[in-house]
């Protein structure tokens, strides 16, 4: 397999979990922005969850998790990579949301919005940019995963190998060389991804 | 047009405001210093904060028993909350174009439609707030302190306005003021409210 193909494999598969995360995401995120309700605290120390736990636990736990049928697939491998850049998105949108004024939401239901124009019209593009900011941290992430995905989708040539994983097998085999250009590929992504992060954050004042 | 508020109990934070009232007038001016639950009336009025009991009814409608966007109470708060991402234009449509036309030449906005609200002065603020609330057809107009944070030549300019709007729009009016002079020259009535309770 072609480090380009490896590499193409690796992004398409993380902005396929990057999307289907988003609703979720920014679906908890709202909760956990303006709600107050039972369990939150517990909800959001599982959402933080991924962030500190060794990847290889996370990876375990989702085997006996997900379907037979599923694991050792490319679908493990999106499964792998949302559980790990949720945390990303879901505490980003979180921030974002609640540094909307409140205010603005009000005064829209007062004008006659209902709930979902509130949202779309006023909270989510009040928020975008510190959305944006997470949601590529989050894809980030996803390239660059490797605990989880090598337990659940394993590292099956041309089927399951991403880019984190087919380096530690080249490394593995004695082949550095061979796994430099893909270190480069991926320090070229999370440089521009993070920069575009902290772009998207900043620039809103 | 008649606003009644009966045995509203609404909950802040120092105490309970403790309102019952009839406002029949024009405009009505809610009086009192700052502190006293002016805004929170507003907000019960407009369905932005909850009751702990009482009945809010405007001529034969219950609003108290209505969510906020089916209240039609055009709200001007003392911030505008003009929405940042939007146009002036967009703003003031947000919740309909009842007599758009009319509206924008009154309040002189018709420069302003395609520019940025953050752009906007104090004074050019609380007209485009003024507009975007009265052409979703509003029952009843709240305005908070509409001439607070501006400059006096500009006040006077503002009330003008505000009593071209009143004299206009056939919508009754709900003011919030701390200042004697501003009563004067607007309210028909007053009701005054000082710690959340309406003194006489």
């Amino acid at each position: 397999m072609t480090d380009a193909a490896i590499i193409w494999f690796t992004v398409r598969m993380a902005a396929l979990a990057t999307a289907l995360l988003i609703p979720p995401a920014l679906a908890l995120a709202l909760l956990l922005a303006r709600g107050t309700w039972r369990g939150k605290s517990v909800i959001e120390t599982l959402v933080a969850l991924p962030l500190v736990m060794p990847p290889v636990a996370t990876g375990l736990i989702l085997l006996k998790l997900v379907p037979h049928s599923v694991v050792f697939t490319w679908r493990a491998v999106v499964i792998a990579m949302m559980v790990m850049s949720s945390p990303f998105i879901v505490r980003a949108a979180r921030v974002a949301f609640e540094n909307v004024n409140p205010r603005y939401e009000q005064i829209a239901r007062t004008l006659g919005a209902h709930e979902p124009r509130v949202f779309f019209t006023i909270t989510l593009p009040l928020a975008l940019r510190g959305i944006a900011g997470g949601v590529v941290l989050g894809f980030a992430r996803a390239l660059g995963e490797f605990g989880a995905t090598i337990l659940v989708a394993g590292n099956i040539p041309g089927r399951t190998t991403t880019l984190a994983v087919a380096i530690y097998d080249r490394v593995q085999l004695g082949r550095d060389s061979a796994a430099w250009p893909l270190v480069i590929a991926g320090v070229v992504v999370a440089f521009v991804a993070i920069w575009l992060s902290e772009k998207s954050t900043r620039r809103r004042t | 047009m008649t606003l009644v508020i009966e045995n509203l109990v609404v909950p802040l934070a120092h105490f309970d405001l403790e309102v019952t009232a009839t406002m029949s007038a024009r405009v009505t001016a809610i009086f009192g210093p700052s502190g006293a639950g002016k805004t929170s009336l507003l907000d019960a009025i407009a369905g932005l904060r909850a009751l702990k009991s009482g009945r809010i009814t405007f001529d034969d409608v219950v609003l108290s028993d209505l969510p906020a966007r089916a209240r039609r109470i055009g709200y001007v708060p003392q911030e505008t909350a003009l929405f940042p991402h939007l146009s002036v234009a967009r703003n003031i449509r947000y919740g309909g174009r009842h007599n758009e036309e009319h509206v924008v030449s009154v309040l002189e906005i018709e420069h302003l439609l395609d520019r940025g609200v953050t752009s906007l002065s104090g004074g050019e603020q609380k007209r485009v707030a003024l507009a975007r609330a009265l052409l979703a057809a509003p029952r009843l107009l709240l305005l908070d302190e509409p001439l607070a944070g501006l400059d006096w030549p500009l006040r006077d300019r503002v009330m003008a306005l505000l009593q071209r709007v009143r004299d206009d729009f056939n919508v009754p009016m709900l003011y919030v003021t701390h200042d004697e002079a501003e009563l004067a020259a607007i309210a028909d009535e007053v009701v005054t409210l000082d710690a959340g309770r309406v003194s006489s």
